[in-house]
């Protein structure tokens, strides 16, 4: 067990395990976007489209995960939801990605006072849990979408800011950086040109895990009724209406969340897989 | 200059690397309590458009509103403002007057922080357990089965929604297994603890993945010294080595894994309490923000920041205190 | 020579797990008793043939081929003592529970053979009323406290990798001192690892020479001075500096 001899090799050459998980993860993604994407023409029902006598209906032919408490097909709805939910899962990211990624670049690479107040920054930020402020955020500047857009953009920097400064600062130290100062490239072109390039691969790894994240809150803003609002489907939305039918229809609210689950791991096995990628190179 | 004569100069003179090391984090924690105090007063600002306007909904008249902004204190011009803010907080703690109960925030709070703080220390303990135990198992098990099933675990949890799991467990041990309540507490401590068991585990479980996953790098790099060597070498059983001399390299660590993460297991916990119904200061948040009771919101935001950067400041002070080798003799 | 060997390593062979391979053909003998020199420049492979006799070899390595052979009990020194030891455990107490859990004693046992055994390194008896931590200690000290935890084993052969390579000249000698008062007192073997061709001669009556993890020479440390037969010993006898003759000073 602990500094032990190991036993002899199974593979004369200790080869890395053969599963590839970026393309299990990215044909997970797919399996899910492409129907969800062809959902207004494939799905024989509406999202919106009630049926008061057929409310929580089992899974059936007509119904093949069943139906909820408005009588409305679970399986539509679910596809819609996946429209809505990771359309906003991708825009809400673009602001927080930029900010964060410049603000971890000029901290790391400029260093001193700039880097001291960036980290003052993030260390406020981050003192403040998560949801606590995902929820006052997303309240206060109005519920819905947009205010799912404001708390992240205010938010959702941190992450990216922490790992490209970290990366700036290593760099900034290497001869290719000090190479590019001698010849006297103004600093900006080195940040745009140099720097960045080398710091996005890395930051791309981190943004398909913290997706994953961002859904997860997404989805937990619309449990709790403060993001995205019906009459526009919402995983999260669809397992607060499934509560009051907890012990008898459990699927309704365990299914969204299942939905939720798997587009997570389908993001961390891509994120898996680019970093072995980067790793690699 | 050898290790060896290097390590002599060291321990002879300078002042003690533990003060300055101290006082580097006792200013960097009050830069950041100021920074947080500054962003709570800026919370108001991010609604758009006029705050009392947005507290009393459409139907207000411009008395209301007048009345309102006069009760907030938005008549002021924004620098006064800011310091009434700042002076408040300093002398009282208090960020103003709830708006719907019309005691001061900070009592509203104290009163219901006693419960939170209650499950927020549960989780974090059986947290801390579970991961060292699941790190544990798949270091010393490295690349075998166990270890690749326990380092898929944070996968796949860190994308079940906190909430999420909660009603699941629900389901299972509530309805169909009947071993926990649906929601509440119940009288006594037995029963206190009977009502928070569910919701420990289930903050618990979404902070285990992401724990466990630093847990086992740490680990490894632990049996990886030369220690460990050393003491197989003198003969020492494996379990012994493991139990006694690994797990308390480890446990520092963990600890202040467990600081850093302290904020997601609060915002965990105020989520799971709206599950559970549980009158802590998670539902006082929700009931704050359905009433749109400003002072109050401001209120909760500022010490639950507080509270993590405190809390913090003690694991880092704490873990120093506790490894020997920051502790430099006189 | 007397009686059957306690060491036997005949045709050892190490891989790391790309299969590139780190010792070939190693093979030599110790007898009880006996000090073995393994001597060679960092790289050669000599600390990994000792962990292969003691059975620990790091992550990463595999013996692939030939056989280790030990009669007795094994215990080993090692390079870097301050790190060889846990830092979080008092020494003392740590040698309590060595000895404990090699004899099966009491506390109060343990305790008291614990003591011996530091004084009989020259360890202060200041340890006795107030336990330290390997931080506090100096490197000396420390490397000491790793003797006394190998002979808590009670080890018919002590292999010690390197065990002065990380202090300081004065203490180097100390240390050495102590390896051969302890080793005429208690008879047991020794093989020691170094990359100091003085140190292995003046400790050692044989001699193996590894490059590159082969061995290039082998045989009692006399004959192979005098002759050295491989250009790799005769470069290392080459290198090290003769001190130089002071006017009515000893000659080395």
């Amino acid at each position: 067990m602990i500094g032990r001899s190991p036993r002899p090799p199974l593979r004369p050459s200790g080869g890395r395990p053969k599963t590839p998980p970026l393309w299990i993860g990215c044909s997970m993604l797919v399996l899910l976007a492409v129907p969800a994407i062809l959902a207004p023409w494939i799905t024989p029902y509406a999202p919106g489209q009630q049926n008061l006598s057929a409310t929580l209906l089992p899974p059936s032919r007509g119904h093949w995960l069943g139906t909820d408490q408005l009588g409305r097909d679970l399986l539509t709805r679910i596809l819609y939801a996946a429209r809505t939910d990771l359309s906003v899962m991708v825009l809400a990211q673009i602001i927080p990605v930029c900010t964060g990624v410049f603000l971890g670049m000029v901290a790391g690479y400029f260093g001193r006072g700039i880097d001291a107040a960036v980290t003052l920054f993030t260390d406020t930020v981050i003192a403040f849990p998560f949801y606590l402020t995902v929820i006052i955020v997303a309240f206060l500047s109005g519920s819905g979408q947009r205010g799912i857009y404001v708390t992240f953009a205010l938010v959702g920097w941190v992450v990216y800011a922490r790992v490209v400064r970290g990366l700036s600062a290593t760099f900034r130290q290497q001869d290719w950086i000090a190479a590019a100062r001698t010849l006297g490239y103004p600093d900006l072109r080195i940040l745009l040109r140099h720097l960045l390039p080398n710091v996005l691969p890395q930051a791309i790894v981190v943004l398909m895990t913290d997706m994953a994240a961002l859904l997860v809150a997404i989805v937990t803003l619309g449990y709790l009724g403060i993001g995205i609002m019906p009459p526009t489907p919402d995983w999260g939305t669809m397992i607060a209406d499934g509560r009051p039918f907890l012990s008898t229809k459990w699927w309704l609210s365990a299914l969204p969340g299942l939905a939720v689950v798997y587009t997570g791991i389908a993001l961390s096995l891509i994120g898996d897989g680019l970093a072995d990628r980067i790793r690699r190179t | 200059m050898t290790k060896e004569s290097k390590r002599r100069a060291a321990r002879k003179g300078g002042p003690s690397p533990i003060f300055i090391w101290l006082r580097r984090s006792l200013a960097r924690t009050i830069a950041v309590v100021a920074a947080v105090v500054v962003a709570v007063f800026f919370l108001i600002r991010l609604v758009p458009g006029d705050a009392a306007k947005m507290i009393l909904g459409e139907y207000a008249t411009d008395s209301d509103i007048q009345a309102m902004r006069t009760r907030l204190g938005l008549d002021f011009p924004p620098r006064d403002q800011f310091l009434r803010f700042l002076l408040q907080v300093l002398t009282s703690g208090d960020t103003g007057k709830s708006l719907v109960y019309g005691v001061s925030a900070r009592e509203l709070i104290f009163r219901r922080a006693p419960l939170t703080l209650l499950l927020v220390g549960l989780a974090a303990v059986l947290a801390i357990v579970a991961a060292l135990f699941l790190a544990l198992l798949a270091a010393t098990h490295k690349d075998g089965p166990l270890d690749h099933m326990i380092r898929v675990l944070p996968a796949i949890s860190l994308s079940m929604p906190v909430f999420w799991i909660g009603l699941l467990l629900i389901l299972v041990f509530s309805v169909k297994l009947r071993i926990f309540p649906v929601g509440g507490v119940k009288e006594g401590l037995g029963g206190l603890l009977h009502g928070l068991a569910l919701p420990a585990i289930t903050v618990a479980l979404s902070q285990v993945p992401s724990l466990v996953r630093s847990l086992r790098v740490q680990i490894l790099e632990v049996l990886d010294s030369d220690f460990v060597v050393t003491l197989r070498a003198a003969g020492l059983p494996s379990r012994r080595i493991l139990f006694r001399h690994v797990l308390r390299s480890s446990a520092i660590p963990a600890v202040m894994l467990l600081g850093v993460n302290l904020a997601y297991l609060m915002g965990g916990t105020m989520v799971i309490e709206q599950v559970f119904g549980l009158k802590g200061i998670g539902t006082l948040l929700f009931a704050a923000i359905s009433n749109r009771d400003l002072p109050l919101i401001q209120g909760i935001a500022l010490y639950c920041a507080l509270a993590v950067v405190l809390v913090g400041l003690l694991t880092d002070v704490g873990a120093g205190l506790l490894d020997p080798r920051t502790r430099a003799k006189p | 020579m007397s009686g059957p060997a306690s060491i036997d390593v005949e045709g050892l062979e190490l891989s790391a797990r790309s299969g590139r391979k780190l010792v070939t053909d190693v093979g030599f003998r110790t007898y009880p008793g006996e000090t073995l020199g393994l001597v060679g420049e960092s790289g050669s492979g000599k600390s990994l043939t000792l962990r292969a006799i003691l059975g620990l070899l790091p992550p990463g390595v595999i013996q692939t081929g030939g056989r280790v052979e030990r009669r007795g009990r094994c215990a080993m020194v090692f390079q870097d003592p301050v790190r060889a030891l846990p830092p979080l455990s008092p020494v003392a107490a740590l040698l309590t529970e060595v000895v404990r859990c090699n004899r099966q004693s009491t506390r109060e046992a343990a305790r008291r053979e614990a003591m011996e055994l530091l004084a009989s390194l020259g360890l202060p008896d200041s340890l006795r009323r107030e336990d330290r931590y390997p931080h506090e200690l100096s490197g000396g000290q420390c490397q000491r406290v790793v003797i006394a935890l190998a002979l808590a084993r009670r080890p018919d052969v002590l292999l010690c990798d390197e065990p002065t390579t990380a202090l300081d000249v004065t203490v180097q000698k100390q240390i050495l001192g102590v390896l051969e008062r302890l080793q005429r007192e208690l008879g047991f073997g020794m093989i020691l690892v170094t990359h100091n061709l003085a140190v292995a001669a003046s400790l050692c009556p044989r001699l193996a020479v590894l490059k590159e993890g082969r061995v290039v020479e082998h045989g009692t440390t006399a004959t192979l001075l005098r002759n050295p037969s491989h250009p790799y010993l005769r470069m290392l006898i080459r290198s090290v500096l003769p001190l130089p003759r002071l006017e009515g000073g000893r000659h080395p």
